[in-house]
């Protein structure tokens, strides 16, 4: 466990990617870490990773804009400065909703978008200037990386790979 | 092959005859005099002794509105001239009469009428939406053509009755289209309208029948054809069938984006000839795609049940009630929108279409958005939710209910006023056409092979998954 030694194999398609790690898999080792240019679709089912909350945040989210955009219009446009427009009454929120569904809608998504945007960063540990941690630049353009730890079992682990099909296979010093 | 069970063809077929006796039982009961709606009339009054004190409570909430309106200068007041309006309309008693009358006349017509454009329009749409998959040439939707087939199959019935129902409104058998009435373009009639004679180049009986005909007849040719080539294509050695229903599914759609629009103008707007909204045929076409999606979940889901459509996965599913979802949505915004802006130009012509709506069918109206759109979004807006058949079975069971108010809401108002109700000709109605429905969806289902194993995209759709 000393040692910080990890293999990455690397790939140029994503069907290739996936049979791989079906493959790497089935052989019991650990993947340490998949890098892709794109989202792979059943990617994180393959690699078991545990499903995104993300969409329970987007729904309280949601509902915090929804609650804001109520308390927004009824503040501006009942208590604080009541306008007539177009005829409409203006003594009551609830009279007056249909003109502020659009607002609604406008600042449920605004919110559920703005802030997700912000969650996901701060969850992903991202930043402005922020130094890149993928340790290839080429998975940014179109190959596809897997990281493996090496547990004293280097050259079983390289066989392994040999056989599905990577482009490139390269023992790597972590530090 | 799926196996038509004895079971479920006896409960169709029950189906079918207590709706049938129901609706005997409206017609039967409908009055045939002036004099017997004005018995009905005092017994309705009767039997509402709290109608009265209800109504006492309703003018003391106005007054209170109105001291609070009083107070903003600003205030213009519309709905106090709309009051005076109809309580002056009300004065005319035995215009009343004759007006209720007419009302209960139709009632009966209208319950029927509900249910059977319902159940036809959810089944045209469903085979819109099997033309649609056809023409994407769709990979995940294959292992369910069948399903999407035998519910198509039930269109040739429920036309049948469509027909009938179409020519008996032609030649005056009833009275739900106002506009068809004697004199209502005859400058020197009583019966006079300057609206309805402007439109006359629309509406007009043989131009109504004519087109009527040729929207179920066309309807019904596609689907024959599509059902033809489908079965034929399962033993094909080559791709012809498929080709041949490619391109019909192409000139289907072209013929049902016309027809759809078209028709929902003839059978619904007509019902209010004075009043127009240009977003109407998309809307009511909300209607019938969310409905339709729910109607091919819910037999997919009964399908898979008992056994059969072994390679429908719970991806197949979860993809139906995203549309499921995302239709609910889509039919919400169409309403609103409709809504909304007849709402805020406030243009009397136009406003006339949900005052009566807010008047006599408040419960109703408002009902259809937790119904059609807050459940709904609820339970299915989580994607393992999705995959559950109980709770797309709920939640389809919901939209259903509250689509079938929409449309009740469409076609009540301008047919029976407020003398609405549910009664043995709505329940009658609905159980009738469901029997119908069951029995005839399963009746195509039972015919041909569960999977079409002739299309090309099969291998795809077998291996979906999310």
């Amino acid at each position: 466990m000393s040692t910080n030694k990890v293999i990455h194999a690397l790939y140029n398609d994503d069907d290739v990617l996936m049979d791989a790690v079906k493959t790497v898999k089935e052989a019991n080792h650990h993947i340490e870490e998949v890098f892709t240019p794109f989202p792979v679709h059943g990617l994180d089912k393959l690699l078991g990773l545990p499903h995104t909350r993300l969409a329970i945040c987007a729904f309280i989210y949601g509902l915090c804009g929804l609650s804001f955009a109520i308390w927004m219009t009824n503040y501006m446009m009942i208590e604080d400065w009541p306008q007539d427009i177009g005829g409409k009454p203006n003594f009551a929120w609830i009279y007056n909703m249909p003109a502020f569904v659009p607002i609604m809608f406008e600042l449920t998504v605004f919110f559920a978008a703005h802030l997700m945007v912000i969650t996901f960063y701060m969850r992903s540990r991202l930043w402005p200037f922020k130094e890149a941690e993928n340790p290839d630049p080429r998975t940014t353009d179109d190959i596809f990386l897997m990281e493996i730890p090496v547990e004293d079992n280097e050259e079983e682990l390289t066989a392994l790979l040999n056989t599905t099909n990577a482009v490139e296979i390269k023992v790597i010093e972590k530090h | 092959m799926y196996q038509f069970s004895s079971k479920l063809k006896i409960g169709a077929i029950a189906l079918m005859v207590i709706g049938l006796i129901g609706i005997i039982i409206s017609f039967a009961s409908a009055p045939s005099t002036e004099a017997e709606a004005a018995e009905i009339l005092a017994h309705q009054e009767a039997a509402h002794g709290a109608h009265g004190e209800a109504h006492a409570t309703k003018t003391i909430a106005h007054d209170e509105t109105h001291e609070h309106a009083d107070k903003d200068a600003h205030h213009v007041d519309t709905t106090h001239e709309k009051h005076a309006d109809h309580h002056a309309e009300e004065g005319h008693d035995s215009g009343h009469l004759a007006h209720v009358f007419h009302q209960l006349q139709n009632r009966p017509w209208a319950a029927f009428y509900v249910a059977l454009f319902f159940f036809t329009f959810v089944t045209v749409v469903v085979f819109a939406f099997l033309n649609i998959q056809r023409v994407a040439q769709a990979g995940w939707s294959i292992v369910l053509f069948r399903v999407m087939e035998g519910i198509s199959g039930f269109l040739p019935y429920v036309s049948v009755i469509f027909l009938a129902f179409i020519v008996i409104t032609a030649f005056h058998g009833n009275h739900l289209f106002v506009w068809m009435a004697e004199g209502t373009v005859d400058p020197s009639s009583p019966n006079f309208d300057p609206i309805i004679a402007n439109k006359s180049g629309w509406l007009n009986v043989p131009r109504w029948l004519i087109c009527s005909i040729i929207y179920l007849v066309g309807w019904n040719v596609f689907v024959y054809l599509n059902r033809k080539n489908s079965v034929l294509q399962d033993n094909a050695s080559d791709l012809k069938h498929y080709y041949k229903n490619y391109k019909l599914g192409v000139a289907f759609l072209a013929f049902f984006i016309f027809t759809e629009s078209m028709s929902v103008w003839d059978w619904i707007m007509g019902l209010d000839p004075h009043w127009f909204s240009t977003l109407f045929g998309w809307y009511v076409f909300a209607t019938g795609v969310v409905s339709a999606l729910t109607v091919i979940a819910m037999v997919t889901v009964y399908l898979k049940s008992k056994g059969y459509l072994e390679i429908v996965n719970n991806s197949h599913l979860h993809d139906l009630a995203k549309f499921m979802f995302g239709f609910s949505i889509f039919w919400t915004y169409l309403w609103f929108a409709q809504f909304m802006l007849i709402w805020y130009a406030d243009m009397p012509e136009e406003t006339t279409y949900f005052v009566q709506r807010f008047d006599e069918y408040k419960f109703l109206f408002l009902g259809m958005i937790p119904l059609n759109f807050i459940l709904p979004i609820l339970m299915l807006v989580n994607s393992d939710f999705k995959r559950i058949p109980q709770i797309v079975l709920g939640a389809g069971t919901i939209i259903l209910i509250g689509h079938y108010i929409d449309v009740f809401v469409m076609i009540m108002p301008a047919t029976v006023g407020d003398q609405w109700g549910f009664g043995w000709g709505e329940i009658g109605s609905v159980l009738f056409f469901l029997g119908l429905f069951i029995y005839a969806v399963f009746t195509t289902i039972s015919k041909a092979p569960l999977i079409a194993k002739g299309n090309p995209f099969l291998h795809e759709s077998e291996h979906f998954h999310y």
